[in-house]
């Protein structure tokens, strides 16, 4: 049964992986093994302008992510009463199953209502698409920092502050160092959703901004490409040898 | 001082960012499509409030949203059944595995989730099309001598839902299955309980927070699915969240588009609620 599940999740990537090496145009032809597919998409300028707007999207969006995320995340595992605490939960993890139509939609909406009350932002490009998406990652990394706060040994926060030292210097001198494999992964989860999100961009975006999954989208629906098949396999492979390499990091600081 | 110098960013940002655009939505819902920019009529003009209530009205008469409305529901509650009719034996095998394999299987599990869903739902496509792998091993053993109608369909979406969701259902039923205490199974054994017995009235019954955390977090997000349904699905697989998507980029009707989202979220609010109860609940 176990089997069955992960040959039902990793089959489909397989072949995607497989058929980028098919030296055929006819996808389901195998024609023998080319890497004809990675040279042609090395010269596609607007894939590769594409990803740069994506990589500096997902690289501003992530770290906005990670710096109010572990604030929220802090807030919701340390202050158990403060006003409005409730409506602050909720708004916390709500981004994570809120259908991303409707997140897209709203968000763009409040982007041109401020537009016209406040003539800020003017049009729609990067910089919306980075605040859209450092709301949907907040939520990702406030919970993986909530998770990691509720099994933290306080006693050494308490020990610190016996010691003299100000709240503020505990937390940046052994709260943040305990929890920064928590934040390694929250950054990388904000960062790979970012680069990923197809919906909430086309919402927020504006004709001066085309992100990758933009790009991949309308080739997509033109139908199975081979170029397409080749820059998902290099997506793919980073993606794996990231989290690969971020689980390394995270287990190997958990043994110490 | 302090404590509200932490509180406050992250609250004023998603009180902008995340509030507050709702209540964009639902003012813009109930305005009427207009000329210009934006194209939507204002809320007050000429001093007085101008409110209409056609968009909702035309939402209920024309019967292609109540169709798509009650499609998302069909697809994401079947899909929801799927992921766990897959999940549930996944990650019990993942639980029951030797404990030197457990962490390997798990990220096994997660790592697709890492991955770009654009592609993996792009995958199916290469998979499923008329000439895709699968209707050509098929015809190659000569199982079948036409290609069957794979893409493009309800079984297509099912298939792309149930794919793109299941880690997200096979993570809370892990930690749920894994929080099981072993000495309860060792109890019932005592007792006289068969193994199969003992599943289904000790590890099924405790597993259930996880069998609800799961199912609704794959549920609430499904029922809004647009990328699915577009690439995968037909002419009568319209689903609401791509009614919305098309409202908004190909009509462009704002006020209906918003419609449209304030009642996907008066039927998303109450399994959000739920889901919520699970999520913190399991963690005190």
């Amino acid at each position: 049964m176990m089997t069955l599940g992960f040959v039902f999740l990793y089959g489909p990537i397989a072949s995607v992986i497989a058929y980028s090496f098919n030296a055929s145009r006819l996808v389901t032809v195998w024609a023998g093994f080319s890497t004809r597919w990675y040279g042609e998409l090395l010269q596609n300028d607007q894939i590769k302008n594409a990803a740069l707007v994506s990589f500096e999207i997902a690289i501003l969006a992530a770290t906005g992510a990670l710096i109010l995320g572990t604030l929220a995340g802090f807030v919701l595992s340390r202050y158990r009463r403060f006003i409005g605490r409730t409506l602050f939960g909720a708004m916390v993890t709500g981004p994570l199953v809120m259908p991303e139509v409707i997140t897209g939609l709203s968000l763009l909406l409040l982007f041109v209502a401020m537009e016209q009350a406040i003539g800020w932002p003017r049009g729609r490009g990067i910089p919306t698409i980075v605040i859209a998406h450092i709301t949907l990652g907040m939520a990702y990394v406030s919970v993986v920092v909530e998770a990691r706060l509720a099994s933290f040994d306080r006693s050494l926060e308490e020990a610190a502050l016996d010691l003299g030292a100000r709240p503020a210097k505990v937390f940046f001198v052994i709260t943040l160092p305990l929890i920064a494999p928590a934040l390694v992964a929250g950054w990388l989860l904000a960062f790979t959703l970012s680069l990923d999100d197809l919906v909430i961009a086309s919402f927020t975006t504006g004709p001066a901004a085309t992100t990758l999954p933009m790009v991949i989208f309308s080739s997509v629906r033109l139908g199975v490409s081979p170029q397409i098949n080749a820059l998902a396999t290099i997506l793919l492979v980073v993606v794996a040898v990231v989290v690969v390499i971020a689980g390394r990091l995270v287990s190997r600081s958990r043994r110490s | 001082m302090r404590r509200f110098a932490t509180v406050l960013p992250p609250y004023a940002w998603l009180a902008l960012f995340f509030l507050v655009p709702f209540l964009i939505v639902l003012k813009i819902s109930l305005a009427e499509q207009a000329m210009g920019i934006p194209p939507y009529t204002p809320l007050i003009a000429d001093g007085q409030v101008q409110v209409s209530g056609a968009n909702y009205q035309f939402l209920f008469s024309d019967s292609l949203y109540v169709r798509a409305y009650l499609n998302a529901l069909w697809f994401a509650a079947w899909s929801t059944v799927g992921c766990l009719l897959i999940g549930y034996p996944l990650a019990y095998g993942i639980v029951r595995a030797p404990l030197r394999w457990r962490n390997t299987l798990l990220l096994l599990v997660i790592l697709p989730f890492w991955t770009s869903f654009l592609i993996r739902v792009y995958a199916w496509i290469g998979l499923l099309k008329a000439n895709g792998l699968i209707n050509d091993v098929l015809m190659q053993i000569g199982l079948i001598h036409a290609p069957l109608p794979l893409i493009n369909n309800s079984f297509a979406v099912f298939v792309g839902l149930i794919y793109s969701y299941l880690p997200y259902m096979v993570l809370p039923l892990y930690a749920a299955l894994e929080k099981l205490d072993p000495t309860l199974l060792e109890a019932a054994a005592d007792l006289g309980c068969r193994p199969r017995q003992a599943f289904w009235h000790v590890t099924l019954p405790l597993s259930l927070p996880g069998i609800i955390a799961g199912s609704l977090l794959v549920f609430i997000p499904m029922c809004g699915e647009f990328i699915i349904p577009d690439l995968l699905g037909g002419p009568d697989t319209l689903m609401i969240g791509h009614v919305l998507w098309d409202e908004f980029f190909t009509n462009r009707d704002w006020p209906l588009a918003s419609a449209v989202a304030v009642a996907m979220l008066v039927l998303l609010v109450l399994p959000m609620g739920v889901l919520r109860r699970y999520l913190t609940g399991e963690r005190a």
